[in-house]
């Protein structure tokens, strides 16, 4: 069996950071390994682990950079990674979930998985979208939202977490693309030895030409980029953490608060 | 080709609040681009459903009576063909999480750009939207560059609409394939009750992926016994396996309304505000000026919480 895992890197701004244009300033960004992709890998790992014959491999569209992040997720276990890249794709703001359904599809179709799991979400762009864009691409079944997962043959016994603490049991037919929620699992830290045996894994680099996929005109751009404006005017104190907190304690005594 | 359709959701024999708040971000899209607001009704009590759906704004109703809950192969065939039937310049669903199970699939089919989550939007001329951009720090106005868009409206931001109203309401002849339904929902399951209840208390000490370790949360429940307050968390507190599921406040665990709610370490994402925007005072301690609970807060400390929570637990003591 053979587990294709979706794996996004994502920027998360600093504290203070600038905004140039249309996007943050790069040295405001840190990048790191999605978080719902995190539980994603971890996912498919135990699998392959509770499983004889079974294959993970990752894939990613990003540029050069996120090969580091690609490391991340060989040394917690996964077999080889591919990575998609066009520099063309540098200049587009806001990549949208059909693209990268296409072109992680082209990728999908070379490797021909059982299972594809994703995340339910990038925490920087946060479609949500991606994975079911890809299912339906590729004419797989699909379940997203995912807190529990069961493998049968050629059947998926999900839950999918809705809203309210409620949760939908589902069985989803094979071949799927599942995206993946938090708290599936508890995600592993690589070891020393995983990381270094990652250095070897295989990382193949494609491009969209490779896989016969051709891009087209971005459908979305920017217009503006901004801080949103505070709805609700914060009131802040400001001095040191003991000044501050007798501030607040008044303020919560005011409010009734008192043990 | 100028009409909207907008795609209902209903749960275990009632329809959800977004439903009602669709009708507004519809009929906005709508009047934007002059033309008509379709709603599609699928599966449940559907009469009963568009009944209650007649509301201001809404021209036609379709309904599809087949089944009780929501199957996203049902909902994807459904919608592709209405959406096909009426033209449909714009498709609208609630950016939840049904709808995140069939609207990037109906997009992709039809080929329309989809755009996830909006917060605001301008049909004219055009359509552009607004959504945020890297966790929840910035917000960006989208150009859409094609005729045709379908767009997934996040909760809470768009009124209901509430006068009556005297839409058609038609039974829509679905061609079903039955092939192509390759998923069943075989049941519903409940997060169990625990001891606390915190959609009870009236003072909520809440934390957050800020506090970092386990072993760090005696100052949490430390401040909670001086305030005699109960403790709450956001996700990755239980998702950690610190805090049991019951504790958790937000959009797939508790909506909590307490007199006054202290978030500590957490960055207000728009899943967690949306179980405690309607708590009466929002105090936020997060180290980050740019967190977007300072969005919704009513006061705040910009500072390190392991600093101020001891210091607040002590003049309490
Ligand atoms: C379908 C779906 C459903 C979800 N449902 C929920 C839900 O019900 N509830 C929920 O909470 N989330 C939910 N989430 C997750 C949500 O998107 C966020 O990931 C989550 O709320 C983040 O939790 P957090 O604020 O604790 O962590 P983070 O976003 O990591 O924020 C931690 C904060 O702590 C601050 N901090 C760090 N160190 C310190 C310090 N020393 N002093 C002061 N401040 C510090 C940081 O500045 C940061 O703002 C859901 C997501 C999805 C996709
Ligand atoms: N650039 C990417 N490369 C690989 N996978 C991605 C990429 N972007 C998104 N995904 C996958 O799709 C999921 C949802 O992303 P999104 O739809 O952008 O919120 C992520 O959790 C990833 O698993």
């Amino acid at each position: 069996m053979k587990i294709l895992v979706t794996v996004s890197e994502v920027a998360e701004a600093d504290d203070e950071f600038e905004i140039d244009g249309l996007s943050i300033d790069d040295r405001y960004l840190t990048y790191d390994l999605n978080e719902w992709d995190d539980y994603a890998i971890e996912e498919a790992v135990q699998i392959s682990e509770s499983h004889d014959d079974v294959e993970v491999v990752t894939v990613t569209v990003g540029p050069e950079r996120a090969e580091e992040t690609i490391r991340q997720g060989l040394a917690k276990g996964a077999d080889r990674a591919v990575r998609v890249w066009d520099d063309k794709l540098d200049d587009v703001e806001l990549v949208d979930s059909a693209t990268k359904a296409r072109l992680l599809a082209g990728v999908a179709r070379e490797e021909d998985p059982d299972l594809v799991l994703s995340g339910v979400q990038t925490a920087d762009m946060a479609f949500g979208s991606t994975g079911v864009a890809l299912a339906s691409e590729l004419g797989y079944e699909w379940g997203a939202v995912v807190n529990q997962l069961d493998l049968e043959d050629d059947v998926a016994s999900v839950h999918r977490e809705l809203e309210g603490g409620v949760e939908e049991l589902t069985e989803v037919e094979l071949p799927a693309v599942l995206t993946i929620q938090t708290g599936i699992n508890e995600p592993r830290y690589a070891s020393l030895r995983g990381i270094r045996q990652a250095q070897s894994k295989p990382l193949d680099v494609k491009s969209p030409a490779d896989l016969g996929v051709e891009l087209d005109q971005s459908v979305l751009s920017l217009t503006s980029l901004e801080e949103p404006e505070t709805e609700s005017d914060v009131d802040l104190f400001e001095g040191s953490a003991d000044d501050t907190a007798e501030e607040l304690a008044t303020l919560l005594r005011e409010k009734g608060v008192e043990a | 080709m100028s009409d909207v359709l907008a795609v209902t959701e209903h749960r275990r024999g009632d329809l959800r609040d977004e439903s009602f708040e669709l009708i507004t971000a519809g009929r906005e899209l709508a009047d934007g681009s002059d033309g008509d607001l379709h709603l599609a009704v699928i599966s449940g009590d559907v009469d009963d459903f568009a009944d209650e759906l007649n509301r201001e704004g809404v021209d036609a109703i379709h309904t599809v009576d087949r089944g009780e809950e929501f199957n996203h192969d049902i909902y994807r065939q459904v919608t592709e063909q209405l959406a096909d039937e009426i033209d449909a310049q714009y498709i609208v669903a609630p950016h939840s999480v049904n709808g995140l199970d069939y609207a990037p699939a109906v997009a992709q089919t039809l080929g329309y750009p989809l755009v996830t989550d909006i917060v605001d939007a301008d049909a004219e001329g055009g359509l552009s939207v607004t959504r945020e951009l890297y966790n929840g720090k910035t917000e960006a106005d989208v150009e859409v560059d094609s005729e045709r868009a379908f767009v997934t409206v996040r909760p809470g931001e768009w009124d209901a609409t509430e006068g009556d109203g005297s839409a058609t309401v038609e039974a829509f002849d679905a061609a079903i394939d039955e092939e192509q339904v390759r998923s069943t929902v075989t049941g519903f399951e409940e997060v169990g009750a625990g001891d606390v209840d915190i959609s009870e208390a009236e003072v909520l000490v809440s934390v957050g992926r800020g506090i970092e370790e386990e072993d760090n949360l005696d100052i949490i429940f430390d401040l909670a016994e001086a305030l005699d307050a109960t403790v709450s968390s956001s996700r990755p507190i239980v998702d950690n396996g610190w805090l049991p599921q019951d504790r958790q406040v937000g959009q797939s665990g508790k909506k909590v309304t307490p007199e006054v709610y202290i978030a500590v370490g957490i960055s207000g994402a728009v899943q967690h505000v949306a179980g405690m925007k309607g708590a009466e005072t929002i105090i936020a301690i997060n180290n980050d000026p740019s967190a977007p609970i300072y969005d919704i807060a009513d006061y705040g400390i910009v500072d390190d919480l392991f600093d101020v929570v001891p210091a607040l637990t002590e003049q309490f003591e």
